[in-house]
């Protein structure tokens, strides 16, 4: 190893996923070495989880905070830097997985990063700081140029020509589905280019947990994104865990991990039916809708709702099973196997089903790393990036999970990751309930340490969800950042749809399928 | 005379029937049990008491499109012999008449799009009309095999053929053609494999993003007009699949019904047991049907 490269590993705070450390411990860099120390970890092969705003203990400075994953080493590694001014130099330019994390810096807290290539607001808010980036007047909702800064404004990226025509969809929807904008660059059929616009859902998430944990946190954490209740429930209570000294039985942990799974299960189910009746083709289309039907119904025989929500509660769960219930589930992941076998594997021996998946929105391997897409859509581009076998905790550091992957990034890898990861749930939801430990469902969580930090990531059905809480002197949550897998796939499908036939972008984003909340926050 | 009335009505009455039949039939493959036969004729009902919604972009041009194609398709409807009955209007060359009358049906259709001024409308028109120039010649070789044949140059000469049946000799071309005149029919009508009718994801549709704008009873003349597309495209390949019939119009009637609905369940068969193209391959699909009728005619002419 060059010395180069050691010194910017010392230059980190190392950590394990889920365990808080002492705040003051992350070592406070000067921006060049913080920007320098993220590209090196990024060229030595780690990536970035989360990279954030926060308010500096000192005054008119602005503290960016950095979460960076080693996947080979199974750490975390943190470092911080403090920006006075209003501006920083971009690091998209020379990293571009961070590309989207500095447009959120710039919208929170005015800071520009200078050189940056898409300046652009992400959700569309005033500025927590009343300092604005694009040089707003506070409360005013127009940009310079006149324009609205409602979502959807703030000007596209456009091609000119005379062949070129632009097409806009959303963020009204035809289906019953969450608002999005999207603007397509055509040249007839082909689209050049995709850029998507969201922020149509902002709730205020990360600002409504500042100050907790408060009584209503677990219900924001469990609605940041309605189909991924179990994973960001679970990081939520993680935080909560981890600051609070809270040791979970086995127990708990156990079902948490089923309750995952099982959301996994549901979902991934559902998408492989959405995509066959994208295509148009109905028997797998009509059985997945009603086999998700039956796990959502298993995720209910455990906690009464059918996602999940109740179930994960700071300390274990909100609900314990008994030896009935676990028969009656691990019957019902029986009939689902043989029902889900039946209707699936139609879809892999339909030629014309295959003609539709294969080669479509393909997303090569070099552009998901550069991205920093994680989940079932960075395995089915080949990288080989699994939460719960890189950074495990809970029950998933004693029961592996093995990280499948495909090789091509179309739409037929994106749809055959989901159906290995079928199997793989199916098969630890079964052993879990199997050898179901003894202890009690839940254990008290006391107040939080305080002036520490913690980063909790746990691998939903979509990819990586993250979140990380800072405290205050007296226990409080300064910061608390959330980042939903949707966050860094949404550039993926804009860029698997370049070169694309813009009627191929339903099955394109169905293969996707990402949140818009999650994104939104 | 009462057997042009009888046809007339038939075909006013029964099309949405066969829309009926078709989702009968994809929800049976799907596990399911799927809307009502007689939905269609609900929803058209349905829509036909609704008010409208009219874009302030438009102009006279969005309301005539659906009126003057449903006058154009239900005019190319009684130039059509329905089974051994025949066409309540019928003259020589009325088959011009017949594959323009679907060309005028289009030609309003998408200027009501065009007139919209969207851009998911434009593009179906595109997609439409560009489709469209594949089906047209095969519908023209498709008739004039069955001209050459029959020596007849109305629909009604053309498809009851001559008095003593086709000779043996013309079955190949015969095969060709009908293979060929299905296609059209699924492409014509939007079904599966060229477009999905059901759809919600308007980057997809061909024809039914050319009317997101229509509602109400504009919409519903629409779907009327579509369903009786349908029905005559089926009424045309039936002659050529299925000349049965027993000679007494009490016994035919029933019988041609019970053919149209055998065919709309092979249709919805089609619909479910395959997805569909990629939208750069249904052009290879609507030349192969092309040259599949093209063949019939070199066959014929050799």
């Amino acid at each position: 190893m060059s010395p180069a490269l050691n010194e910017s590993r010392t230059a980190l705070r190392t950590f394990t996923n889920g365990w808080s450390i002492d705040h003051a411990s992350i070592p406070v860099l000067d921006p060049e070495a913080f920007a320098q120390a993220i590209v090196d970890a990024v060229a030595e092969g780690r990536r970035v989880v989360a990279l954030f705003g926060a308010e500096a203990r000192q005054q008119d400075a602005t503290a960016l905070y950095v979460v960076l994953a080693d996947d080979d080493e199974n750490l975390l590694a943190a470092a911080r830097t403090e920006i006075t001014g209003n501006s920083f130099a971009s690091l998209t330019p020379r990293c571009p997985q961070v590309h989207l994390f500095e447009r959120e810096i710039a919208e929170q807290y005015g800071l520009v990063p200078e050189g940056h290539p898409w300046l652009k607001p992400v959700r569309h808010h005033a500025s927590w700081t009343g300092r604005d980036a694009w040089g707003r007047e506070a409360g005013e909702p127009n940009l310079p140029g006149g324009e609205l800064i409602a979502p959807g404004g703030g000007g596209f990226y456009r091609l000119e020509g005379e062949e070129v025509h632009e097409v806009a969809v959303g963020p009204v929807h035809a289906g019953i589905i969450e608002p999005g904008h999207f603007r397509f660059q055509c040249q007839g059929e082909l689209v050049h280019h995709l850029e998507i616009a969201l922020g149509y859902q902002h709730r205020g998430v990360e600002r409504a947990m500042l100050g907790g944990p408060h009584a209503k946190g677990i219900h924001y954490a469990e609605t940041v994104a309605g189909d991924t209740t179990i994973a960001h429930a679970t990081s939520y209570c993680q935080v909560l865990e981890s600051l609070s000294r809270c040791q979970k039985t086995a127990r708990s942990q156990a079902l948490r991990g089923i309750s995952l799974e099982l959301e996994r299960l549901a979902n991934h189910v559902g998408d492989l039916g959405a995509l066959a009746g994208d295509v148009g083709f109905l028997p797998t289309a009509s059985f997945c809708g009603r086999i998700r039907g039956d796990v959502l119904n298993m995720t209910a025989r455990l906690c009464g709702s059918r996602f999940g929500r109740g179930m994960i509660r700071p300390g274990g769960v909100g609900f314990d099973v008994d030896t009935a219930r676990i028969d009656t589930l691990l019957r019902e992941i029986d009939a689902f196997d043989k029902d889900a076998h039946a209707a699936i594997n139609l879809l892999w021996s339909t030629p014309s089903v295959m003609a539709r998946f294969e080669g479509t929105g393909t997303l090569p391997r070099q552009a998901a790393l550069d991205l920093g897409i994680v989940g079932p859509a960075a395995r089915a581009s080949g990288l080989e990036r699994d939460v719960r076998q890189d950074q495990p905790c809970g029950v998933f550091r004693f029961a592996h999970i093995p990280a499948s992957t495909v090789e091509s990034g179309d739409v037929f890898g994106r749809a055959y990751m989901r159906w290995l990861e079928i199997h793989q749930s199916m098969r630890f939801i079964r052993e879990q309930l199997r050898a179901m430990p003894a202890g009690a469902r839940q254990t008290p969580v006391g107040a939080l340490a305080p002036d520490s930090f913690v980063a909790a990531l746990n691998e939903g059905w979509r990819g990586e969800v993250c979140h990380v809480a800072i405290t205050d002197e007296a226990g409080r949550f300064s910061r608390y950042k959330i980042v939903d897998a949707s966050f860094r796939n949404w550039s993926g499908l804009a860029y698997a749809l370049r070169g694309q036939q813009i009627s191929d972008f339903p099955l394109c984003n169905k293969s996707f399928n990402l949140s818009y909340c999650g994104f939104d926050l | 005379m009462i057997d042009a009335l009888m046809s007339i009505a038939v075909l006013l009455i029964m099309p949405p029937l066969l829309l009926g039949v078709i989702t009968k039939t994809k929800a049976w493959f799907g596990g399911r049990v799927g809307p009502p036969v007689l939905q269609p004729y609900h929803d058209i009902v349905k829509l036909l008491r609704k008010s409208m919604v009219i874009s302030r972009t438009t102009t006279w041009v969005f309301p005539l499109g659906p009126v003057a194609t449903l006058a154009a398709v239900a005019l190319a409807g009684l130039l059509m012999p329905l089974g051994p009955f025949p066409a309540p209007i019928r003259f020589t060359g009325d088959l011009i008449l017949f594959a323009y009358l679907f060309g005028l049906a289009r030609f309003f259709t998408t200027a009501a799009a065009l007139d919209t001024g969207s851009a998911f409308e434009g593009m179906g028109a595109a997609r439409e009309v560009t489709f469209a120039c594949l089906t047209e010649p095969t519908l023209f070789f498709a008739l004039l095999v069955l001209a050459r044949m029959s020596g007849s140059l109305s629909l009604t000469g053309m498809l009851h053929g001559p008095e003593q049946g086709f000779s043996p000799l013309v079955a190949a071309p015969l095969i060709l053609v009908a293979i060929g005149l299905f296609v059209v029919l699924l492409a014509e009508n939007c079904r599966i494999p060229v477009d999905d009718p059901t759809t919600h994801l308007e980057l997809t549709m061909i024809h039914e993003v050319m009317v997101l704008d229509h509602s109400g009873p504009l919409f519903g003349v629409i779907l009327y007009s579509a369903a009786l597309k349908l029905f005559i495209l089926g009424a045309l390949l039936l002659h050529l699949v299925s000349p049965f019939h027993t000679g007494t119009a009490w016994a035919d009637w029933p019988l041609f019904a019970a053919q149209m609905l055998g065919l709309a369940v092979v249709v919805g068969v089609v619909e479910s047991v395959r997805a569909r193209l990629p939208m750069p391959h249904v052009p290879y699909l609507l030349l192969a049907a092309m040259l599949s009728c093209g063949f019939g005619l070199l066959l014929l002419v050799r």
